[in-house]
């Protein structure tokens, strides 16, 4: 009973050794309180074994021309047809993801350091930092998303950064890329991070911990950080979503991923277009795994919110 | 009231020079100029054709009286040449924007049309079928790509019907009734698009002033339901449901450019991407500060608005 009260009156992470249970208990209650969180987290196991395993899982390469006939309709041997060069849409749906989820993850921990640097120091320090660092997020907020992106797409194409491979996963535009959704998406991040840190500061253990005499360094990491995963996490899921859609975006218009790498976004490209009344099977997989895989980043993410914020818990 | 207009307008002036001030740097971070970029598809350019487009430009001169140049010229409404059309671009953008905020505009109103009532319905209605439903179709239609939808708007009805969505850009002159057509679909798939924000938005704020005691009064007052909703409820869950809509400008023109593309538009979201596609940054610049001045000024009005419609605010 006394363990049950204390646990209900500290805030998650304030003593550090019930963390981990209670991330466990946000787990079991995803699984039990919410049917769809609980089916957008499988969906994004899925996606994930595919990412990993896609070399395992796909029956052929991505980029394999003639693995079957030109244009046939989906059937055992391709479980989601081919395309007009006779390449399995299947085996390059599996490889998408790979593209997706890789691009994804990074932009979000960039998004994610972004986020927690501005917001920590701004809504900590206050004062004259947050004032400059507010104006400078002002200016980033009010600018569309997709022209910023283009506009950096701009700049860095046809180079190189020296030391990065040419082709493949990490090759300059995807690198370019991941770290330029992932700021963009931290600096929206830190606006709200901003403001749970800014209710985190008044509150009585920092007071306390003040009081001990801890510095600016531990309270920070010790206190701060702790106490504001709950929308960072959050806000981590909703952003992989957003950093998916964007890298689609810009893929379909051609200024993403570089065009040999199999992308969702590529494959519904204004080339492929042509062929697609044809061969409508080479939008809809494509396409419907795209919207499948953020429309569970968002669900779990809506999810996720509903349990561990705890100003939104009963409302 | 008037001073506080005033000092948001001083405000958004040093946001506005900021983004240009940042798209100026940026498109000059560049390793190798502009030049060299430019002349790296004329193999057979000189050192002096390359210096000569260097003075054409302006490129010649230290970076900050570039900037000042820059600045001052595009206050009088001068924001240089295309290098490959040798348009100005202030001409190119003053054809091109009416196109754009015409899509933008009819996909906001549609998407109002459609968010606004199913959120109040969603609200009413918590937790039953009629919620449910609306909230998985926001989520719905904030996951679903709307380069996904065009292209199935596109394929499939011109595989079972033969019908296609016009795909030819009709202006007002070619009949008003084409022109609509043209337009309608394009800003249903960005509207739908944008409905997912606004809806889930009105739902919320629904939902918190339904629970205030000025609604539990109207209640006890023995007012109709319709009476409640539309008379307490609704104009005070409006309000920050259009700090939202103001938001949305800045996602609307993200979209334009993809659909413009997608249904050969000719309007600003499709001039930017062959720009960055052929490196005509005086074109990408342009587009840059006049997107920024234009959501700034929405924000600014929808600041304003903000107050004019509710009192309790105060302008501090």
């Amino acid at each position: 009973m006394a363990q049950t009260i204390a646990a209900m009156e500290l805030p998650a992470g304030a003593a550090p050794r019930r963390r981990l249970p209670f991330y466990l208990e946000v787990c079991v209650r995803l699984a039990r309180e919410k049917p769809m969180g609980l089916f957008s987290a499988i969906v994004v196991l899925i996606l994930i074994a595919m990412a990993v395993a896609a070399p395992l899982i796909a029956p052929f390469g991505p980029n394999e021309l003639g693995a079957g006939t030109r244009l046939t309709g989906p059937s055992f041997s391709h479980l989601m047809g081919t395309d007009n060069l006779g390449r399995d849409v299947f085996s390059r749906v599996v490889y998408g993801a790979r593209v997706s989820m890789t691009i994804g993850v990074a932009a979000v921990v960039v998004s994610t350091v972004v986020g927690l640097g501005i917001g920590v120091l701004s809504g900590y320090f206050g004062g004259i930092t947050d004032m400059i660092a507010q104006r400078f997020v002002d200016a980033f907020i009010a600018f569309p998303a997709l022209v910023f992106l283009l506009a950096v797409a701009a700049v860095f194409r046809g180079h190189q950064i020296p030391g990065l491979p040419a082709t493949g996963l990490v090759s300059t535009t995807n690198v370019v890329l991941m770290v330029s959704v992932g700021l963009l998406l931290g600096v929206g991040t830190s606006r709200i991070i901003r403001s749970a840190t800014i209710q985190v500061k008044d509150s009585t253990y920092m007071e306390a911990a003040r009081s001990l005499g801890c510095g600016h360094g531990r309270m920070i990491f010790a206190y701060v950080i702790p106490n504001v995963m709950a929308p960072t996490i959050t806000l981590a899921t909703l952003g992989l979503g957003v950093a998916i859609l964007i890298e689609a975006s810009l893929s379909f218009l051609g200024l993403g991923v570089p065009p040999d790498t199999p992308t969702w976004g590529g494959m519904l490209s204004r080339e492929a277009r042509s062929w697609m009344t044809q061969a409508p099977w080479m939008a809809i997989f494509p396409g419907g795994a795209l919207s499948l895989a953020v429309f569970a980043f968002n669900m779990l993410g809506d999810a996720l919110r509903d349990l561990l914020d705890p100003r939104l818990r009963n409302s | 009231m008037t001073e506080y207009i005033l000092r948001r307008v001083l405000l958004a002036i040093p946001t506005i020079v900021l983004v240009i001030f940042l798209s100026f740097i940026v498109m000059r971070l560049v390793p190798g100029d502009l030049v060299d970029q430019m002349m790296a598809e004329r193999p057979y350019a000189t050192q002096a054709d390359k210096d000569k487009l260097r003075n054409e430009l302006g490129l010649d001169k230290p970076l900050p009286i570039q900037f000042v140049d820059y600045l001052g010229n595009a206050l009088q409404g001068d924001l240089g040449v295309s290098p490959w059309t040798h348009q100005p671009v202030t001409r190119e953008l003053r054809n091109r924007l009416p196109v754009t905020a015409e899509l933008g505009l009819y996909a906001i109103l549609l998407g109002l049309l459609i968010a606004l009532p199913v959120g109040v319905i969603s609200a009413m209605r918590q937790d039953t079928i009629e919620d449910y439903t609306s909230r998985s179709f926001a989520i719905l239609a904030l996951s679903v790509p709307y380069f996904f939808t065009a292209t199935l708007l596109i394929v499939f009805p011109e595989k079972w019907f033969g019908w296609s969505p016009p795909l030819i850009y009709k202006p007002w002159t070619a009949g008003l009734f084409d022109h609509l057509e043209y337009f309608f679909w394009p800003a249903l798939l960005l509207g739908v698009s944008l409905a997912g924000t606004v809806m889930r938005m009105t739902r919320t704020m629904m939902l918190e002033v339904l629970r205030q005691d000025y609604i539990r009064t109207a209640w006890a007052k023995g007012l109709r339901e319709r009476m409640i909703i539309t008379r307490h409820a609704l104009k005070n869950a409006f309000i920050p449901v259009i700090t939202i809509i103001g938001l949305q400008v800045g996602t609307a023109v993200g979209g334009t450019i993809i659909l413009e593309s997608i249904f050969n538009m000719p309007g600003i979201g499709r001039y930017f991407v062959s720009a960055i596609l052929q490196r005509d940054y005086p074109s990408v610049q342009g587009v840059v500060l006049v997107l920024a001045v234009i959501i700034v000024f929405v924000n600014l009005v929808v600041d304003v608005l903000y107050g004019v419609l509710d009192p309790r605010v105060r302008y501090g």
